[in-house]
């Protein structure tokens, strides 16, 4: 050890809050001991001591993706530190594990360094070692005095290190990415080798997957078989798939300890993040529905899924006959939302509801099996399925959540055939009174907003915004309608038909016209795809920018949605969830044949397509909700979320 | 009764703001005709009034007992239809819950029709039928207890009422300062009971009031105000753009408070507020609870009109018209702080309220 350079510490040093990506001088050796003395050839970063004690021993790390770290390890690697080497071998008498292969100063200085560049920061306040894959040091052989480096150079990728899985570790990550336990650190001094980006990729895999296989029960193994052959075992063991789902969401969630999963529940969970290659491989493993990603995807949405369209209908309609454990009426609406032919909120909503109607009308309980949990777990295994035809949408979320709910309080005194007719008939009673009636409800309100010789634009296509047009019409008001559309679906044209035949007034535009003609406008009214609780209105894309051109010249925005679809999630933008659609489309324009610039988009490396399915558009822009409470401001719609309740709301 | 009510010339004159008109306004010599026969309670024809009740088993008239209570200027219209709406309970002949709710329906709609321009009356009756709804929903007395609890609960709120003024004059002292300059507009009793209390507690402040036209309410305001010992300074409406850097923060009452968190009021509150937040002065409104209704307009044209005859002096030619509105609506944006008797709320807050309320 060496005394003046590290003397012994007794609080274990956290995670290091900066990394470095990509470009940095490695010139200034990094100042190992946190709280010793000062290096004078010391590079400038952030005071150590402020930094650590600044954080929180249990900073839970987001995930990162692989490949920036081992960017950092390679150009770390290049630069050897004289003292670092001298640190190295003198910390490492005592405190070389059995493991690795020497590898020279470098490795473990460039981690330090890592750690002890704080100055470098990318903005965000990612931890190095989050995304380090475990190294599996032995820590055990590494304590006491040994000065407490970085937990980060404690997660450098080692070969052959033994695989010591620490259960300290916060499992979130199934990946076992976090190797940000203080007690890793310990482990700072030794050797790694020096391996290539793909052999430390390959290395992370199999470690990972190593890991996966003596932590799982054996369900992973039965999952991780191809979705084909995995059939018949998947026939066998059906509650275990919901067991990976419910893992599944466990990891999903970007970092939450084991004992909230009891809050899971509460906790509204967060969607799987695509650009973390080793969670998308393995939901990849379960999946039902083959799916190839896209090429030539954009950078922002690397975090959605997006697969290449056209491929998966003709495979899963070969599948139909195979289909056991998935029940044909599920499989058959999955189709369909695939193939685009059931679209929109509430019909998908529907459809889904009306397939479990069928496929727990069609049940029957395993013997030895509670009716809750099985159902539940099949329930979730055809909601695995329908979110691989097609992410699911808010309102499907809630009307699964209320399902799930209604199975779990069912009583257990019920039999088999009660339970599953009272089940059917709260699915009826959901779609009868928060769908149909919500919607009649909602014309009630607001057509009391419509008076003689307004001009109302709409956007889009949306029930409730038509029935309350056809309402108006019906009871005589004088007004006239502007239908707003946009490309590629086009979807307003099919509202400008029901329109026109039923003797409205219209006037049918593109949104580039949509400024030119809010001058003449009075009143705007808009669907919704769901609200959230800071009264963000998600919807079709291209909504939020009608909003803000009626809001710039003061016309009311009336957005029309039932309250079913109100969600406790707050959004800030559009990036952060959304759902990307096929984006030949955009190259494509129907019978314009001479329109083929972009033919062969995905071959040009620079260009990107992007066809995004929602945006999110901001409270200001919003003047009232209208919903089956009534007229509310968008400031209430958390109230009605809390008032009601998540379960309240929909019965 | 109906067709009659408002005004014999124009049957859209608000009797709200003729009534306020004749409690606040200042009555000059050339108006009294007007004003004498604007504010002439609906004679109380026995015969008219039985006629248009006839759904009622009695020959009372809910109309004659509110228009009763309405002409004493201490109490807020909202109070007088409760009280009305408590004799219609004492004067019942029903002898289930049902019935009684029914005519109770009945009077609180012919109220409603009767002056479809006042909100807190419509706000109010709307609070008792659902107090009365809810209780006898749970109800399992008798029915001579739950209707004497009923009748209990309207002279109730006449107090409460009474009490929210005190309430809301205490929870606005916090918000008044030594040295402050305050602008108020209309006369609103909640308002005036503010600053009486501020007065009281030795607090040092000045008003501006405005002159209210065509009202002219401000000058009663500023002569009850100059009683008290206030420096008052009197502006003309147009004024308050030129006097608004030199004021700390703005007071209005409310003659309704709707759905989206806005008030409507008279007619010049709007500009006023315009004028505070675009330099930054804080708008605070004074309202009791009670006047919180269901309403949500979306511009100035979307409420119900009302309106009051303006008096310009001078013969107007018939050809000019005359914009005789008597009230304007001002969103909840340029408000800061609703002080009620509920506490001191923002403007999202009654959404709030009206929820837990109403739903």
């Amino acid at each position: 050890m060496d005394p003046p350079r590290r003397p012994p510490r007794t609080i274990i040093d956290p995670v290091p809050k900066f990394r470095q990506v990509g470009f940095f001088t490695p010139s200034a050796p990094p100042d190992r001991s946190q709280s010793g003395p000062p290096d004078p050839t010391h590079s400038p970063p952030l005071p150590e001591t402020s930094a650590a004690a600044s954080l929180s021993p249990v900073m839970i790390p987001p995930p990162r993706h692989l490949s920036d770290n081992l960017l950092i390890h390679r150009s770390a690697a290049m630069v050897p530190s004289p003292r670092r080497a001298e640190s190295i071998s003198v910390g490492g008498n005592g405190s070389y594990s059995d493991a690795a292969p020497v590898s020279p100063a470098p490795s473990s200085s460039y981690s330090s360094r890592l750690g002890g560049e704080r100055g470098f920061f990318d903005g965000k306040e990612k931890i190095v070692a989050s995304s380090f894959p475990r190294g599996g040091f032995d820590l055990t052989a590494l304590k006491g005095n040994v000065v407490v480096k970085e937990s980060a150079l404690t997660t450098v990728s080692v070969v052959n290190d033994s695989l010591v899985i620490h259960e300290k570790e916060k499992p979130h990550k199934g990946g076992g990415s976090a190797g940000e336990m203080k007690d890793q650190s310990n482990s700072s001094k030794q050797q790694k080798p020096k391996l290539t980006k793909a052999e430390r990729r390959e290395l992370q895999e199999a470690q990972r997957a190593a890991k996966a296989a003596a932590k799982g029960e054996g369900n992973k193994a039965s999952a991780t078989a191809t979705s084909a052959n995995a059939r018949p075992a998947k026939a066998v063991k059906p509650a275990q798939k919901s067991d990976n789902a419910s893992v599944a969401a466990t990891e999903k969630k970007g970092g939450d300890f084991p004992h909230e999963k009891d809050r899971k529940k509460d906790v509204p969970q967060p969607r799987l993040q695509y650009d973390d290659k080793s969670r998308v491989e393995k939901a990849k493993r379960r999946s039902v529905v083959k799916q190839t990603e896209a090429r030539n995807r954009v950078e922002l949405f690397r975090h959605l899924p997006q697969y290449e369209h056209g491929s998966q209908l003709p495979d899963l309609e070969a599948k139909f006959f195979d289909l056991y454990p998935m029940h044909p009426a599920v499989y058959k609406v999955g189709l369909q939302y695939i193939s685009g032919d059931i679209s929109g909120g509430n019909d998908r909503c529907i459809a889904m509801l009306q397939a479990f109607q069928e496929a727990i009308k069609d049940y029957k309980v395993p013997p030895e099996k509670s009716l809750g949990r099985d159902l539940t777990a099949k329930i979730g295994s055809y909601v695995s399925f329908l979110i691989e035809c097609r992410p699911l949408s808010i309102s499907m979320g809630n009307a699964i959540r209320f399902l799930k709910s209604q199975i779990a309080k069912l009583p257990l005194t019920l039999s088999e055939s009660e339970a599953k007719t009272s089940l059917q008939a709260d699915i009826e009673r959901f779609i009868s009174e928060k769908i149909v009636l919500a919607n009649k409800v909602i014309v009630k309100h607001a057509v009391t907003k419509i008076r003689d010789g307004d001009v109302l634009l709409t956007y889009g296509s949306s029930l409730a915004v038509e029935m309350i047009l056809l309402h108006a019409h019906e009871l005589g008001k004088q007004f006239r309608v502007v239908i707003v559309d946009s490309r590629p679906k086009l979807r307003g044209q099919q509202l400008l038909r029901r329109l026109v035949e039923k003797g409205l007034n219209c006037t049918y535009t593109h949104i580039n016209g949509v400024s030119y003609i809010m001058h003449e406008v009075s009143r705007v009214f808009l669907g919704a795809e769901s609200i959230l609780s800071n009264g963000t209105v998600y919807s079709r894309v291209g909504t939020a920018s009608v909003a803000m051109v009626a809001h710039a010249a003061r016309v009311p925005v009336i957005v029309c949605c039932e309250a079913y679809k109100f969600h406790e999630r707050v959004q800030l933008d559009s990036i952060c969830s959304n759902e990307l659609g096929d984006p030949e489309v955009i190259s494509n324009v129907p019978g314009r044949m001479d329109v083929n610039h972009l033919n062969g988009w995905a071959d040009i490396e620079n260009l990107q397509l992007l066809n995004l399915i929602y945006d999110a558009m901001p409270s200001d822009y919003v003047s009232m909700i209208v919903t089956d409470y009534g007229m509310v401001p968008p400031t209430s719609v958390p109230v009605i979320v809390r008032e009601y309740g998540r379960e309240q709301v929909w019965i | 009764m109906e067709t009659e009510a408002p005004s014999m010339e124009n049957p859209k004159i608000s009797a709200y703001y003729q009534t306020r008109l004749a409690h606040f306004g200042v009555v000059s010599t050339e108006w009294l005709a007007q004003a004498q026969s604007a504010t002439n309670p609906n004679p109380p024809l026995p015969s008219s009034s039985t006629n248009s009740h006839t759904d009622k088993d009695t020959n009372f008239s809910v109309i004659d007992e509110f228009n009763r209570w309405r002409n004493h200027p201490d109490l807020a219209e909202a109070v007088a239809a409760i009280r009305a709406l408590a004799a219609v309970i004492s004067a019942s002949k029903a002898s289930t819950m049902m019935q009684l709710e029914i005519e109770l329906k009945n009077a609180s709609d012919t109220l409603k029709a009767w002056d479809t321009t006042s909100i807190s009356l419509t706000a109010a009756s709307d609070l008792f039928m659902r107090y009365v709804t809810r209780t006898s929903a749970l109800e399992f007395e008798d029915f001579n207890s739950a209707k004497a609890r009923l009748i209990e609960r309207a002279d109730k709120f006449g107090e409460i009422s009474y009490k929210a003024r005190k309430i809301i004059g205490m929870l606005s002292q916090d918000f008044i300062f030594d040295g402050c300059t305050i602008l108020v507009h209309g006369f609103s009793r909640v308002v005036f009971e503010v600053l009486k209390l501020a007065a009281h507690n030795k607090k040092r402040f000045r008003v501006f009031c405005t002159e209210g036209r065509p009202d002219r309410t401000g000058l009663r305001l500023s002569n009850d105000l100059a009683k008290l010992d206030v420096p008052v300074k009197l502006v003309i409406d147009s004024a308050v753009a030129y006097t608004m850097d030199e004021v700390d923060l703005v007071l209005v009452g409310a003659d309704g408070v709707v759905e989206s968190g806005g008030i409507i009021n008279m007619m010049g509150t709007y500009q006023i507020a315009l004028v505070a937040k675009s330099m930054n002065k804080p708008v605070y409104v004074a309202a009791e609870s009670y006047k919180f209704a269901r309403h949500y307009p979306l511009d100035q044209k979307d409420l119900a009109p009302a309106l009051r005859p303006v008096d310009f002096g001078v013969p107007i030619p018939s050809k000019v018209e005359v914009e005789c509105s008597a009230r304007d609506y001002t969103p909840p944006q340029y408000l800061t702080l609703l002080f009620t008797d509920l506490g001191v709320l923002t403007p999202s807050v009654v959404s709030d309220e009206l929820i837990q309320l109403y739903l």
